[in-house]
C-alpha cells in the first residue's frame, strides 16, 4: 500500500522540519533585534520616511552587499541579514522535502521540488541578487 | 515621526494584525498593507515588501505546530507550489509595472472578497468520493488522523486546482499577501480536500510563494529593513501569542468582527486608490 511508504516524507520528517524552521525563525529574529538595536541607537531620532518610493541602496539589494554592510556593523545591514535568513527558511523546506523525496525513491517528486527550488532560486538571482 | 516612534508604532500595529490573524485563523497579513499605506502613508511597495516579510515569519513560526497535528499533505502542496511560485513571480513583476493606484484598486478589491469568502461555511467531510486518475497518478490522495481513526481522502480536479494556485500565487506578489484564503477555498472547494488538510498545507505554501515574490522585491530594493524590522518582530510576536490562546478563545465571533475591519479597510482602500492618495 502506497500510504506505508510515505513515512520519511509525513509525520517524523515534518516535525523535524518544524523544528529546524523554528531555529532559523529565531536566528532571523536575533539578527534582526541586533540590527535593529544598533539602527535605532544611531538613527533613532532621525525622521522616518517611507512616503516616497526611493528604492534601497544596491547594497542592500545582493548578497555581497547584505554580507559586507553587516560585517561592518551597520544596523540596516544586520537587520537585511536577518531577513534575509527568513527568506531563506521556506527554501530550506523545499529542499528538505527534496531529500526526503529522494529516501523514498519518488523520483517525480523529487523532480517536483527541485523545479520549485530553482524557481525559488531564479526569484533571488534574476535581478542581480 | 522619528524612528522610534515608526517602530513603536509599527510594532504595535503589527503585532495587533499577528494576533488578530493567528486567533481568527484569517491570516493578519491581509491587513498589513492596509494599515502600513492608510495610516502611515507608506509608499505601497514597501509595505508589500514587509508584508510578504511577515508571512514568510508566520509561515515558518507556526509550522512547527501545525505539524504536529499530522494533517499536512507534503506532495499536494509542493505540486501545487510549481504553480504558486511560477504566478508568483508573475505577480511580483506585475508589481513593477503596474501603478500603486491600480494596485491599491485591486487590493481593495481582494479584502472585500476576502470578507465576503470567510462568511461562506466549508464542508468538513467528503466522503465516497470516487477517485480521480490524474490525482491517484500524481500520489496525491491521502489520510488524517480524525476522532474514528485515519481516514481516507482523495484529491479531485488537480488542473483546476493548479490553475487556481497561479492566481493565488499572483495575487500574492502583487500584494504582498499570502493567499492563504485562495488557497484553502481552492483546495476545499475545488479539489475536494478536507478543510483541516487544506488549512495545513496551505500554511507550507504561503510561506514558500512568499518567498518567491519576496526575493523579486530583495532584488528590486523594494524591501527596506528599517521598515520591515518592526513588522516582522511585531507579527511574530503577535502571532505567536495569538496561537497560544487560540484554545481559549471563541473564534466565531472573532472572526466575524475581522471580517468586518478587512471590508472596512477593503472599502477604504478602494477610494483612496481612487482618489489618488495611494
Amino acid at each position: 500500500m502506497e500510504i506505508r511508504k510515505t513515512e520519511w516524507t509525513d509525520q517524523r520528517t515534518e516535525e523535524l522540519v518544524g523544528q529546524l524552521l523554528r531555529a532559523g525563525v529565531t536566528s532571523a529574529a536575533v539578527l534582526v533585534v541586533a540590527g535593529a538595536a544598533v539602527f535605532l541607537v544611531r538613527h533613532g531620532f532621525q525622521p522616518a520616511n517611507y512616503r516616497v518610493f526611493a528604492g534601497e541602496p544596491t547594497d542592500l539589494r545582493s548578497w555581497r552587499g547584505i554580507l559586507h554592510e553587516a560585517l561592518h556593523a551597520r544596523g540596516r545591514g544586520i537587520m537585511q541579514l536577518g531577513l534575509l535568513v527568513l527568506l531563506l527558511t521556506p527554501v530550506a523546506r523545499v529542499v528538505f522535502a527534496a531529500f526526503a523525496f529522494a529516501m523514498e525513491r519518488d523520483w517525480l517528486y523529487v523532480a517536483v521540488s527541485t523545479f520549485v527550488f530553482l524557481v525559488l532560486l531564479y526569484s533571488m538571482a534574476g535581478s542581480g541578487l | 515621526m522619528n524612528n522610534l516612534e515608526f517602530t513603536a508604532l509599527v510594532g504595535a500595529g503589527s503585532f495587533g494584525a499577528g494576533f488578530l490573524g493567528a486567533l481568527t485563523g484569517l491570516g493578519g497579513g491581509v491587513v498589513l498593507v492596509p494599515l502600513l499605506t492608510l495610516l502611515f502613508h507608506v509608499d505601497i511597495r514597501y509595505a508589500v515588501g514587509a508584508s510578504l516579510i511577515s508571512v514568510i515569519a508566520t509561515s515558518s513560526g507556526a509550522a512547527a505546530a501545525y505539524v504536529r497535528e499530522g494533517f499536512s499533505n507534503i506532495r499536494i502542496g509542493m505540486f501545487l507550489e510549481i504553480a504558486t511560485t511560477l504566478g508568483a513571480l508573475f505577480g511580483a513583476f506585475l508589481a513593477v509595472i503596474v501603478t500603486t493606484k491600480a494596485i491599491g484598486l485591486i487590493f481593495g478589491g481582494t479584502l472585500l472578497y476576502s470578507a465576503y469568502l470567510s462568511t461562506r461555511p466549508h464542508k468538513d467531510v467528503y466522503t465516497d468520493e470516487p477517485q480521480d486518475p490524474l490525482a491517484t497518478k500524481l500520489r496525491m490522495n491521502g489520510e488524517y488522523p480524525s476522532l474514528t481513526g485515519m481516514r481516507e481522502y482523495h484529491v479531485h480536479r488537480v488542473p483546476l486546482g493548479f490553475g487556481l494556485m497561479f492566481g493565488a500565487g499572483a495575487l500574492s506578489g502583487l500584494l504582498g499577501i499570502g493567499s492563504g484564503a485562495v488557497k484553502v477555498l481552492a483546495m476545499d472547494q475545488a479539489m475536494k480536500i478536507p478543510f483541516k488538510v487544506s488549512t495545513t498545507t496551505s500554511n507550507f505554501m504561503i510561506g514558500v510563494t512568499a518567498a518567491a515574490s519576496a526575493g523579486v522585491y530583495l532584488s528590486r530594493g523594494y524591501i527596506d529593513p528599517g521598515m520591515s524590522m518592526p513588522v516582522m518582530l511585531g507579527v511574530l510576536a503577535g502571532s505567536l501569542l495569538g496561537a497560544r490562546l487560540l484554545a481559549k478563545t471563541e473564534t466565531k465571533k472573532l472572526r466575524f468582527v475581522f471580517a468586518t475591519v478587512i471590508a472596512v479597510l477593503g472599502i477604504e482602500m478602494l477610494y483612496q486608490a481612487a482618489t489618488g492618495k495611494i
